[in-house]
């Protein structure tokens, strides 16, 4: 096991009820070789190259094919993948890692500091946007020798560990891309990387198959023969597929929340709603300040006290989510647990309303508002469905609109609504995934930018202070007192800190062992 | 009048049809006395099963009642069925008595149209429709009428054809009575009977329209009808089958009634034709 003693730790504090090797070993229970894990695709990803495409499907089947340099624990404590262990300059500008020996491609190369260069520097440099917000921040980046690499900044980020997960950054053959146009190079649609399982075959419509890859860089691993990804589009059949045992694993959306209890019910399963730190989704009520009167701050934390935000993740989520206390999510780094949004109470809100001065009329409504529903699904048409019954309360007539998925984007992306609901990413790091949303300077005409419109100088500044800081200690102060400004202006109404469930089979061992979950690269897994 | 009623009266399963129609229009005329406040407020634990916590039907996903979702979407139901058939009729009638009336080239543009229509299949037409409008109720009524009239058109033109060489049409016309004036008062109060009989049909499959679209998630968001409860209680059947099943026999039971309601005026409005078959059915 190539684990660092701390990382191991922390992961095992946060997930208390998880199987590890060790605890395994404690029990008797041998990592075994052998055996074939059947699970699901839900939908079916275009391709299986993460670099490609990063959307939740492929980077599940692709983190098994591919791997990053580091992969991080629940806390987000950066642990030894690709990388046995690296060193930052006490300036915070130079980044050094020092590679695993004997790692080779799918194809027989071996892996050298060469192919990490080309893959930061160049290939998700070019390819994926978000990398590239962080990257272009390296002056440099050299191979000092096979083993070694070395990124130099322009200037200190802190985040800058949490970007080499194979989510973000996968390592990718330098040899199979270099001089191609990377997105029709060959080796997207027959990826090569360095994980534990090699691309064997894919029936579009019906499955993937991966294989155990016999050149894997740790001894003995991976435990597993091979990995089917079943592609099953309607949920009931996939909650059937689990209940019959035909698959042991499924993730992400595969299974409903309302049929979770059931599954909980089931004494060979076991369900999970860990591995999803490292993503951090929080859902909010999208809020246009253009339109009248959401620009009153008064009427935006009026909207907030009228929601029950427990209700929504016990009864709509069953219990798999927690409901939000602010704009950062409690697992991502720097959240502040002293800065609270407004709690549910509806008398609050009715007085604040008429403190704003609107006075609810014969039939008692105040004003009418726009909702646009999420078109993710009948959970999320639920949700618009209570917000509108918990707003009529205080006396805001909420008018649902139906939308489909591109009307939503194209619409929610050119500040076309009134209000809407949303949830982001947030990458384990205010400035990586949270500030997008509330800066001025990045009210644009783009999705999952700040198109509420929200702007407040001060909020500005301290973004800015949190993500020039290299030192934590003072990253933290900035993001405590933007987290107590946003809470009193509530420029969103924060409803869930998401999760997903992730059920299998007792007898699979080691399935979520880093704040990643599934997304991981399942070397360790086994069937006992 | 009377021997009108006689005839309806004959067909037994006409009788039974209204019954059950007069109630379902009672049921919605009275759904705010009954179940005063809005279908969509949260009055109970979520999937509460009927006879449980006070729900008559049990209670949805949300604790909403299903019984007050019934009632007050048989409001929605029905008004959607009636008004888009009234507005199918509009078309189709209008159609229909200028292509049997003038005939030649006017006869010939109009059954092109209307076979245009015909040729597509009239539910992708009308999701379409409620697609690109958006879904509200006015955009449902509207894509069901515009589905819906082209039967009406042929029928009321075959009508016609048969109708404008009758005598006491000529005779109309030699008086000098206007084109309009004769198409209103002459020959259509002739051609109502058909008419009438496929209204009622046409009412039923309405509901049936509307149904099928919410149940796919076109209906208006803020309308409760009854595909929409079927629609949101089809994922968690395996929890409560109330959900789906209560509102299931609503459209069913309404559906049927509408269609022997409709057997029933044929029979009354064409007596000679009901007894060749043999008298009461």
């Amino acid at each position: 096991m190539a684990l660092s003693r701390r990382g191991l730790m922390a992961a095992a504090a946060a997930t208390p009820f998880l199987m590890r090797v060790e605890d395994a070993l404690a029990q008797g229970i041998q990592p075994k070789r052998g055996g074939t894990l059947n699970t699901i695709v839900n939908p079916e990803p275009p391709v299986l190259h993460v670099g490609v495409n990063n959307q939740a499907p492929t980077l599940i089947v692709g983190g098994k094919i591919f791997q990053g340099l580091l992969r991080y624990s629940a806390k987000l404590e950066p642990m030894p993948e690709l990388a046995k262990r690296w060193e930052v300059s006490p300036d915070g500008l130079e980044y050094t890692f020092h590679l695993q020996e004997n790692v080779r491609f799918h194809d027989g190369k071996p892996m050298t500091a060469e192919d990490v260069v080309f893959s930061i520097m160049k290939f998700h440099m070019e390819l994926s946007p978000r990398a590239r917000g962080v990257f272009a921040r390296i002056k440099e980046g050299v191979a000092v020798d096979p083993q070694t690499v070395k990124f130099t900044l322009s200037a200190p980020f802190e985040p800058f560990l949490l970007m080499f997960d194979v989510t973000v950054s996968a390592i990718v053959p330098k040899h199979l891309f270099e001089g191609q146009d990377y997105r029709q190079a060959p080796a997207v649609q027959k990826p090569v990387g360095t994980g534990p399982f090699r691309f064997a075959e894919w029936q579009r419509g019906n499955f993937i198959r991966l294989e155990r890859f016999d050149g894997y860089w740790k001894p003995n691993q991976p435990y597993l023969d091979a990995i089917i990804y079943r592609v099953i589009p309607d949920s009931q059949s996939r909650r059937l597929a689990l209940e019959t045992g035909q698959v042991i694993l499924t993730q992400s959306n595969d299974i409903e929340p309302f049929d979770v209890p059931q599954m909980r019910a089931q004494p060979n399963l076991e369900v999970q709603t860990a591995g999803w730190e490292y993503f951090g989704p929080l859902m909010w009520v999208e809020l246009n300040h253009r339109v009248k009167p959401l620009d009153d701050v008064r009427v935006r934390r009026a909207l907030a006290h009228a929601v029950n935000r427990d209700f929504i993740a016990q009864r709509l989520w069953f219990g798999i989510g927690k409901p939000a206390t602010g704009p950062v999510a409690s697992t991502t780094r720097f959240h502040e647990p002293g800065a609270k949004m407004p709690a549910y109470d509806v008398e609050a809100a009715k007085k604040l309303l008429d403190e704003a001065g609107l006075k609810p009329n014969g039939q008692g409504v105040r004003f009418a508002i726009k909702h646009m529903s999420l078109p993710y699904g009948e959970v999320f048409t639920r949700l618009a469905e209570f917000l509108r019954q918990s707003l009529r309360q205080v006396g805001v007539d909420l008018q649902l609109e139906s939308v489909d998925v591109g009307t939503w984007a194209q619409r929610t992306a050119n500040w076309d609504f009134d209000t809407t609901i949303n949830y982001l990413y947030q990458y384990g790091d205010p400035t990586l995934g949270v500030e997008r949303s509330y800066v001025s300077t990045n009210i644009k005409k783009i999705l999952f930018s700040n198109v509420s419109g929200y702007a407040n100088p001060k909020v500005d500044e301290l973004f800015t202070e949190a993500r020039d800081a290299a030192d934590p200690k003072q990253r933290q102060a900035s993001f405590s007192a933007v987290q107590k400004i946003l809470v009193e202006d509530v420029p969103l109404v924060w409803l869930m800190e998401m999760a997903f469930p992730t059920i299998h089979d007792r007898k699979l061992h080691n399935v979520i062992t880093s704040g990643a979950g599934v997304h991981a690269s399942f070397d360790d897994v086994f069937l006992a | 009048m009377n021997s009108f009623w006689r005839n309806f009266a004959r067909n037994r399963g006409a009788v039974v049809g209204l019954v059950i129609l007069l109630l379902v229009i009672a049921l919605a005329v009275l759904a705010p006395v009954l179940f005063p406040g809005s279908p969509w407020d949260m009055v109970a634990a979520p999937f509460a099963p009927p006879g449980e916590m006070g729900m008559l039907l049990g209670s949805d996903s949300l604790g909403r009642d299903v019984a007050a979702g019934i009632a007050h979407g048989a409001r929605v139901s029905l008004l959607v069925g009636a008004v888009s058939t009234v507005a199918a009729l509009a078309i189709g009638v209008t159609l229909g008595a200028v292509a049997g009336y003038l005939g030649g080239l006017a006869d010939e543009v109009v059954m092109r149209f209307t076979e245009f229509f015909q040729t597509i299949p009239s539910f992708v037409l009308a999701i379409l429709l409620v697609a690109i409008f958006t879904p509200t109720i006015q955009s449902i009524v509207f894509a069901i009428a515009v589905v819906s009239w082209p039967p009406v058109t042929r029928v009321v033109r075959a009508e016609f054809l048969s109708l404008r060489s009758r005598e006491f049409v000529q005779a109309s016309e030699v008086l000098g009575k206007s084109r309009l004036s004769i198409v209103m008062g002459d020959i259509l109060p002739n051609a109502l009977s058909p008419i009438v009989v496929l209204s009622s049909l046409m009412v039923a499959t309405a509901i049936l329209l509307e149904s099928a679209l919410s149940f796919l998630g076109l209906g208006d968001p803020n309308m409760m009808s009854w595909g929409f409860l079927i629609g949101s209680g089809r994922s968690v059947i395996r929890i409560a089958w109330w959900m789906s099943v209560f509102p299931g026999i609503a459209i069913f039971l309404t559906v049927l009634s509408l269609n022997l309601v409709g057997e029933g005026l044929s029979d009354a409005l064409n007596p000679r034709l009901a007894r060749n078959r043999g008298g009461a059915a």
